[in-house]
């Protein structure tokens, strides 16, 4: 395949579009430039509601039926695919499988890794298209050497790039994000798709987790995983109150706690540590969160991986700032200290490094060190 | 374009257009007193006449619905609810699994809601329901069958079923039996009255008659519950104020459809054939769902399993190059599931995925046959390479 998404001919184009306005928008532009799109809503929840006989309903009519819409208003062809074994296989069971076992995961870059840009980037390619679009908000750019570059989306607000830290080289080939290289608010492609008529010019945006339909994360994990009640403790081990999972903590969560003694200092007390194998949550105050190094294993590289130690700015969880560090793959892991103290660091997020706007890598955390303490 | 999806639907007849529209700006509603009623329901008797005689029934045993759907629920439904009322023990329900939804989802609600026992009658790799096996259900205990129900012919794999003898078991035991013909009504000799069922459904869009009109045939000695409760139009089967322009050009076509059947059978199943040879051709693997045999099928059905192939990514292909087909059953969100056709003829689900039905019609030409001869070859070979998701 040579044929790249970056090359001003009309490309074979299929548009993921979620129903949702960035989607309907970016499948929009890809058909203005020339393209020849065609729209696929990916039906990703089973959800036996029914008695009707071999249909499986699917919680995610109205989703569909907006995307559609908007597939008729532009002008293209649309299907709605079934790939809900595999997001429950690959996305689904993942989640609560990293939360089972301590850790804080990003479902939207597994999905992302393995269904947008692996499950249906290879049917599409399959079927003779050269690209998957979809409304991310990223850049990838075509170096004069033939090879691609992601980078951050020219609106830094809106960047997503983050979650398609993992996309390698090949992904990148066949990935096209029509809103990346455009400085726009969110209010600003609204107004596009009115222009447009497209309806989802009106539509609130999504939940972050699109499989919990309500918001209730906790509640999903309790559900699936059940109530399991153990101890919150403080550093030095003493008792402060009960959980009823350990599974439902983030590594720097503050709210939620429900413990009744102030802490004696009368500050705040965040969440340090998880252990599913005693189901302890350990909480403490804001400055035990601080972490000068980490490790992260399976990582991924946008281009060739680094030979040596380098110098990045990182970005630790979705919607987080940028930190100086130092990085160097050691033996598969990477290793990576920080210029300052971070707080806050989930194991189970994505580290994604970046040189000034260009994505370098990512790596899923594995272990934190502490800056007061001993490994986390 | 290459339209090969008659039966979703099939283009108006001309006639039938004709007549739509003639009516569509004559006033008058077909149960009112006044000379503009009387006009109104003067169409609506002739029409009727016309599809009673187009269908071998008589006049009165034409009650008019507004399509498929509704025919099979109002018999399905009301005949279980009228079957029931007269004797409490009458709760057991037979179907063939292979129906369309309009039944199957009937006669599962009838068991959800109402205390039906539902018994689905096995049926052979071509969906065929045999007359010893509805003879056997029903004489387990002929005493508690409301009543049973099996299609004329499938929709999606075209297998026709012996409607004839299943209809004599049926009455040896006093059960009614219902036949949803919509696909076969235009293409087999329907005659109600030969048939000897208690119950038929027949639908205008699927034989070049308008969207949104139907009938059920109804043998006169039977009064299902209805469905619908209003001011007692049809029998008080069915209440609500008759489309008359539908009904008129329903009626139009009708009249076409059994006047032309044998030419289409003749003419459309010589085209059907060629359609299968040539896809074999292309396709030596495909596999030909349904009776092989010219006989045992819808002279217009052509139902293929291309393994290794998933049928949404055939349509895709397709569709792109402006050939229309489609692959089985679809939900609301749209999404391809395995046929629960396909299921209960013992194919194995993974195969039943890679399935694509080929319906022609009175518009088919050889052109159509030809686009699909070109295609469906590289279509196949690329949705192979897709695989199954």
């Amino acid at each position: 395949m040579t044929d790249t998404p970056q090359r001003t001919r009309p490309l074979r184009v299929l548009a993921a579009m979620s129903g949702g306005v960035d989607s309907a928008v970016a499948a929009a532009r890809a058909a203005e430039a020339g393209h020849d799109v065609t729209g696929v809503h990916l039906a990703l929840s089973a959800n036996p509601q029914s008695f009707r006989t071999g249909a499986r309903g699917c919680c995610t009519i109205e989703d569909s039926r907006d995307a559609r819409r908007a597939a008729d208003v532009i002008g293209i062809p649309f299907y709605v695919w079934d790939l809900a074994d595999r997001f429950r296989e690959d996305v689904v069971e993942d989640f609560v499988a990293e939360y089972e076992a301590g850790r804080t995961p990003n479902p939207c870059l597994r999905c992302n890794e393995k269904i947008k840009f692996a499950a249906l980037l290879d049917k599409a390619l399959a079927l003779g298209f050269d690209a998957v679009c979809t409304g991310h908000y990223a850049q990838v750019i075509l170096r004069e050497d033939g090879t691609r570059e992601l980078h951050r989306a020219s609106d830094m607000a809106k960047d997503q790039s983050y979650v398609l830290g993992v996309l390698d080289d090949r992904q990148l080939a066949h990935a096209m994000f029509p809103l990346g290289d455009t400085v726009t608010t969110k209010d600003e492609i609204r107004a596009e798709a009115e222009r447009r008529g497209l309806a989802v010019a009106k539509k609130p945006d999504s939940h972050d987790i699109c499989f919990i339909a309500d918001g209730d994360t906790q509640g999903f994990l309790a559900k699936r995983l059940g109530k399991a009640e153990g101890d919150i403790v403080d550093e030095a081990g003493n008792r402060l109150g009960t959980h009823e999972g350990a599974y439902g903590y983030t590594i720097g969560q503050r709210k939620g706690l429900r413990i009744g003694t102030p802490a004696p200092d009368g500050k705040p007390r965040y969440v340090l540590d998880i252990s599913p194998v005693d189901n302890t949550v350990t909480v403490g105050p804001a400055e035990a969160l601080d972490v000068d190094a980490l490790s992260a294993v399976k990582p991924r590289w946008c281009g060739t991986a680094p030979t040596g130690p380098g110098t990045y700015t990182a970005q630790l969880r979705a919607h987080g700032g940028e930190t100086e560090v130092r990085a160097e793959l050691v033996d598969g892991t990477l290793e990576v200290t920080f210029t300052e103290p971070v707080r806050g660091v989930a194991p189970g997020q994505a580290i994604v490094l970046y040189d000034g706007t260009r994505v370098v890598g990512s790596a899923t955390i594995a272990s934190t060190k502490r800056a007061t303490a001993g490994a986390a | 374009m290459a339209y090969l999806d008659h039966a979703a639907t099939t283009p108006m007849l001309p006639e039938a257009v004709e007549a739509l529209t003639a009516h569509l700006s004559v006033t008058g509603n077909a149960s009112s007193l006044h000379a503009s009623g009387r006009r109104a329901r003067r169409t609506v008797e002739e029409a009727r006449e016309t599809l009673a005689e187009a269908l071998g029934a008589r006049p009165s045993e034409v009650v008019l619905t507004s399509g498929g759907t509704e025919a099979d629920n109002l018999a399905v439904k009301g005949l279980y609810w009228a079957r029931r009322d007269a004797d409490p023990a009458r709760t057991r329900v037979l179907a063939s699994p292979v129906e369309h939804h309009a039944v199957l989802d009937a006669v599962h609600w009838l068991g959800e809601h109402e205390g039906a026992t539902v018994e689905y009658l096995p049926v052979d790799a071509y969906g065929r329901v045999r007359p010893e096996t509805l003879r056997e259900a029903i004489a387990r205990d002929p005493g508690d069958v409301a009543l049973a129900t099996v299609m004329w012919a499938n929709n999606e794999i075209g297998t026709i079923m012996p409607v004839r003898e299943l209809a004599d078991v049926a009455a040896e035991f006093d059960v009614p039996l219902h036949a949803d013909a919509v696909q076969a009504f235009g293409q087999l000799p329907v005659d109600f009255a030969a048939s000897g069922l208690a119950a038929m459904t027949v639908s205008g869009h699927k034989i070049g008659g308008p969207y949104g009109i139907g009938a059920l045939l109804l043998g006169r000695e039977y009064a299902p519950v209805p469905v619908l409760h209003g001011g007692g139009q049809e029998r008080h089967v069915r209440s609500g104020t008759l489309d008359v322009p539908a009904v008129a050009s329903f009626a139009v076509a009708g009249r076409l459809a059994a006047e032309q059947r044998e030419w289409f059978a003749r003419e459309i199943g010589a085209l059907r054939d060629d359609l299968v040879e040539a896809v074999r051709a292309a396709v030596p693997d495909a596999i030909l769902g349904g009776d092989p045999t010219p006989g045992g099928r819808l002279p217009a059905n052509a139902h293929f399993t291309f393994p290794g192939c998933e049928g949404d990514s055939l349509l895709l292909l397709l569709d792109a190059q402006g050939i229309e087909c489609s692959t089985g059953s679809a939900c609301t969100a749209g999404v391809a599931q395995p046929s629960h056709v396909l299921l209960a003829t013992g194919t194995d689900p993974d195969l039943a995925r890679g399935t694509l039905r080929f319906s022609l019609g009175h518009t088919s030409t050889e052109a159509d046959v030809e686009a699909l001869a070109k295609a469906i070859g590289p279509a196949v070979e690329r949705a192979r390479a897709a695989g199954l998701s």
